[in-house]
C-alpha cells in the first residue's frame, strides 16, 4: 500500500457510509446533536446548501437559511459525530458551485429553483 | 530510555472524537525493527541495542554493513540506529520489535525527525525577527538591520542572526501523545504535527517529559 491508500483506507474507517449524494443547491434538514446539561436531543437545521469544500473526511457542507429576515449560515463537517443524519428535502438546479451570490438576495429572489430531474 | 522505534512518516489527516472534536493526527509507518547487534556493560561499556529498519537489497550495501546483518542473522537493513537501553537483556539479536510490544494508546513519546529544506532564507524567516514597514516611505523592508557597533567594537559578533541555509536539521517535537496503535497495518497515530517529509525517516522514543 502507497502512503495516500493508508491515509484513505484509516479515513474511511472513520466515514459515515450512510449519507445520502449531498449536491450544491440541495434544501437540506441537518440534525445536529446539542447537549444541554446532562440531555442530549437533536436540533434541526434546515437550509441550502451554498457551498461543499474538503474531501474525504474533512468534507464540510455550508448551509444557509432565512431566519426571521436574517440570514444564517452554518458549516457542517458531515462525518462528525455531532452531526447526527442530513436529509435532502428538494434538489437545486443550479449553474455555479457556490452559491454565494444569494447572500445578495432577500425574498423571494433568494430562493435556488428545483430541479425535477434529479428528484 | 525504555522505548524506541524507527518509522516512516505517511501523512496527516484527522479523526474525531466521540466528543465530535477533530483533532489533528499523523500517522507513521513505525517498525518493525530487527536488533542487530546487542552492547553490553562488559563488551562496550555501555547498554545499548542496534537495530535495523526497512529491508534492502544486499547489492546495494558494502562488505562491513553486510556482515553486521549475516552476524545476526536477518536480512539487510536500510538504516541502523543506536539506542541505549538500561534493560538489554529483555531483547536477543535477530529479535524482530513491532511497533505494538513498545507502544501503546495514551502513551507521550518524542519524535524526531529531518525537517524540510528551505534554502537560503533571510532573517525574518530563519529567525523570525520583526520587519519594517513596506510603504509609507520605508525603504527598510526585510533587510537585516544594523550589524553592531562601529569603530567599537569594530567587528561583528558571533552568533548574530543572519541570513543563510535553513531547514534539514534534526527537530524534535517532545510529549506527543499516541491516539492509535494498529498493530495490524503496524501504524503509529500521534496527535499532532512531526518533522520533515511525507517518506521521510522518523526515530520514535518515549518523552523526557513524563
Amino acid at each position: 500500500m502507497n502512503k495516500m491508500e493508508i491515509i484513505r483506507s484509516l479515513e474511511k474507517e472513520n466515514m459515515k457510509e450512510d449519507l445520502p449524494k449531498l449536491m450544491i443547491g440541495d434544501y437540506v434538514k441537518v440534525a445536529v446533536k446539542v447537549k444541554e446539561g446532562a440531555r442530549e436531543r437533536l436540533q434541526i437545521f434546515e437550509g441550502t446548501i451554498i457551498g461543499m469544500h474538503g474531501s474525504g473526511i474533512r468534507r464540510a457542507i455550508a448551509v444557509r437559511r432565512l431566519s426571521f429576515g436574517i440570514g444564517v449560515e452554518r458549516v457542517f463537517p458531515i462525518h462528525s459525530p455531532k452531526v447526527d443524519n442530513i436529509q435532502i428535502v428538494r434538489r437545486g438546479k443550479i449553474r455555479r458551485a457556490k452559491l454565494y451570490y444569494l447572500r445578495d438576495r432577500v425574498g423571494k429572489a433568494a430562493r435556488v429553483k428545483e430541479d425535477i430531474n434529479k428528484r | 530510555m525504555q522505548k524506541c522505534m524507527l518509522g516512516t512518516k505517511i501523512g496527516m489527516t484527522q479523526i474525531f472524537t466521540d466528543e465530535g472534536i477533530a483533532i489533528p493526527v499523523t500517522v507513521i509507518q513505525a517498525g518493525p525493527v530487527s536488533v542487530v547487534q546487542k552492547k553490553t556493560v562488559d563488551t562496550d561499556g555501555y547498554n545499548a541495542i542496534k537495530v535495523g529498519y526497512v529491508d534492502v537489497k544486499e547489492k546495494k550495501l558494502n562488505k562491513p554493513t553486510k556482515g553486521q546483518f549475516e552476524k545476526a542473522g536477518i536480512t539487510a537493513k536500510k538504516t541502523m540506529k543506536e539506542f541505549r537501553f538500561e534493560n538489554v537483556d529483555a531483547y536477543e539479536v535477530g529479535q524482530e520489535i513491532k511497533v505494538e510490544d513498545m507502544f501503546k494508546e495514551g502513551d507521550k513519546v518524542d519524535i524526531s525527525g529531518i525537517s524540510k529544506g528551505k534554502g537560503f532564507q533571510g532573517t525574518v524567516k530563519r529567525y523570525g525577527t520583526a520587519r519594517g514597514p513596506m510603504s509609507h516611505g520605508s525603504s527598510y523592508h526585510r533587510g537585516v538591520g544594523s550589524l553592531g557597533g562601529a569603530s567599537s567594537p569594530s567587528r561583528v559578533f558571533k552568533g548574530k542572526k543572519l541570513p543563510g541555509h535553513m531547514g534539514v536539521d534534526k527537530v524534535t517535537v517532545q510529549n506527543l501523545a499516541v491516539v492509535r496503535v494498529d498493530a495490524e497495518r503496524g501504524l503509529l497515530i500521534v496527535r499532532g504535527s512531526i518533522p520533515g517529509p511525507k517518506g521521510g525517516l522518523i526515530v520514535i522514543k518515549d518523552t523526557v517529559k513524563a
